[in-house]
């Protein structure tokens, strides 16, 4: 019983799991729309937070609760809010923003569509017709065992990267 | 709240929420009549509300009365639906976050593995509400006030998370029960008559998180961003009625749930010494010994909040960044070796 949302769900019929899973994935895709089609730079970042919290929801009902949590709290309590943040030192007019560069959406719907389908063959290649079973949630030791043991070259080279990007942005920031 | 496993979820569910609407609303309606109106009072040399009810005691049920009275103000500009969402984004983080305190071996809403991350997760995103709240009004007092929350909240959260970090390495579990059983089955050199809270082997620990506490709540002397003298209230300016009461609560609330999750993480939760942690008395005493625990920490926090005069803004950033989260890291490391060694 120490599951988050899957302690109910692992006995029930497959059938409203996946039906749940759509609803989402539909609210997302609205969503995610929104967040594009919108002429207000809040509410995008407010669409998104929806988006993100939608693919929270998707990590939920596949067992990841460590990735789920992890999202909520990198994704929306810091990336989404130090954007909300800089959007409004800078520029928060209230209304729609005429100046959102219209003529650079063909470029981002090419660069758009190449991402989806570069992502769907991923997906598809290495998933083909293996079917995701989540039996209960994933426990951290498993996560946390993985990472500082198969993974820990990749580990610490995203932590190195990381740091570098933070020196690099005092350095910039610094005026003296 | 206590959710037998052979339930159906639907009344498990509607346990879980008629228990936390009642752990957000009871506790703040306490902490607001026990501090706010008569321990405020009492130190000011006055009586504080004597009319309602004995003691005054209804009086919260009259302004509660008021407030829903009171007309529902949009500002002409304002953005109406994130007006008018923000307030409810705020109190829906604490509703999220009260769920992974336990309140005895059974008394639990969510018993995950990561429960104290869960709820470092959930509680950063009232800063999200706070920020529609500012921006939302379309005013410039609000607007401040809200970055200002906005720069502290960030600022206050890692100091928050890092003091955290030392108990979850002590206790060898991010769950809360195993927290609570760890100290309850601790041993203070060989001595195991009381447990082992951590506040004394972690009581760097716990500095550093009653006062990052302090500032995650606004409360004076963290509560630039709502500096009555400077920004009328803050984001909170252009709100009236039910919508301003929603944020009353949630400003409570979170007080006793921060209070709360303190409680668990070093003074032990709701085990009493003696009393074996697994009987089914401690469903009952449990959530008694952690309120009362509750009363005590949030005590603390009214008293300095009444005390204190506020600091500056960039005191404000320097006390985060250059002392409480060195302090907290120096404890990581400590703890994190000693761990090792013994």
């Amino acid at each position: 019983m120490t599951g988050l949302l899957l302690a109910e769900f692992t006995t029930t019929e497959k059938w409203v799991v996946n039906s749940f899973w759509g609803v989402i994935a539909v609210v997302m895709v609205y969503a995610a729309l929104r967040v594009v089609t919108t002429k207000n730079v809040v509410h995008a970042a407010l669409w998104l937070v929806v988006v993100l919290a939608g693919v929270a929801v998707q990590f939920l009902f596949l067992g990841a609760e460590f990735v789920a949590v992890t999202q909520i709290l990198v994704y929306i309590g810091a990336v989404i809010v130090l954007f909300l943040f800089g959007v409004m030192l800078t520029r928060a007019s209230m209304g729609d923003d005429e100046t959102v560069a219209d003529e650079k959406r063909a470029m981002a719907a090419v660069v758009g569509v190449l991402l989806l389908a570069v992502m769907a063959f991923a997906l598809v290649d290495s998933f083909d017709d293996v079917e995701i079973t989540a039996d209960g949630p994933q426990s951290v030791t498993t996560v946390s065992d993985s990472i500082f043991s198969q993974y820990i070259v990749p580990f610490e080279a995203v932590s190195v990267l990381l740091l570098a990007a933070l020196i690099g942005a005092i350095v910039v920031a610094r005026q003296d | 709240m206590i959710a037998a496993i052979t339930d159906p979820w639907w009344f498990q569910t509607t346990l879980r929420v008629v228990g936390g609407l009642a752990a957000v609303l009871l506790v703040a309606g306490t902490l607001v009549y026990l501090h706010l109106f008569k321990m405020v009072s009492f130190m000011q040399s006055r009586l504080g509300p004597m009319e309602a009810g004995p003691f005054g005691s209804l009086q919260l049920l009259a302004e509660v009365g008021k407030f829903i009275q009171k007309e529902d103000i949009f500002p002409r500009k304002a953005d109406r639906f994130v007006f008018a969402a923000a307030p409810f984004v705020v109190l829906m983080s604490t509703f999220l976050l009260v769920v992974v305190v336990p309140g005895g071996p059974d008394a639990w809403f969510v018993d995950s593995e990561i429960g104290i991350y869960l709820g470092m997760a959930v509680s950063s995103v009232s800063v999200i509400g706070i920020l529609m709240a500012g921006w939302g009004s379309a005013s410039k007092y609000s607007l401040l006030g809200g970055l200002r929350a906005t720069g502290q909240l960030i600022a206050y959260e890692l100091p928050l998370i890092l003091a955290v970090l030392g108990v979850v390495i002590q206790a060898e579990t991010m769950n809360m029960q195993g927290i609570v059983l760890a100290q309850a089955e601790g041993e203070i050199f060989g001595w195991g008559a009381i447990g082992n809270p951590y506040i004394l082997t972690q009581g760097v620990a716990f500095l550093v998180f009653l006062v990052a506490m302090q500032a995650e709540l606004t409360q004076t002397p963290f509560d630039m961003p709502i500096a009555e003298s400077e920004l009328v209230t803050g984001y909170m300016t252009e709100y009236s009625g039910m919508r301003f009461l929603l944020f009353f609560i949630g400003e409570f609330a979170t007080a006793g749930v921060f209070s709360a999750i303190a409680a668990v993480l070093f003074l032990g939760g709701w085990y009493i010494p003696g009393i074996d942690p697994t009987a089914g008395i401690m469903n009952v005493l449990g959530p008694i010994v952690l309120i009362s625990k509750v009363v005590v920490l949030t005590f603390i926090v009214f008293w300095v909040r009444f005390t204190f005069p506020r600091f500056r803004e960039d005191q404000l950033q320097k006390l985060a960044w250059k002392v409480l989260i060195p302090i907290a890291l120096a404890n990581i490391v400590v703890t994190g070796v000693l761990k090792v060694v013994f």
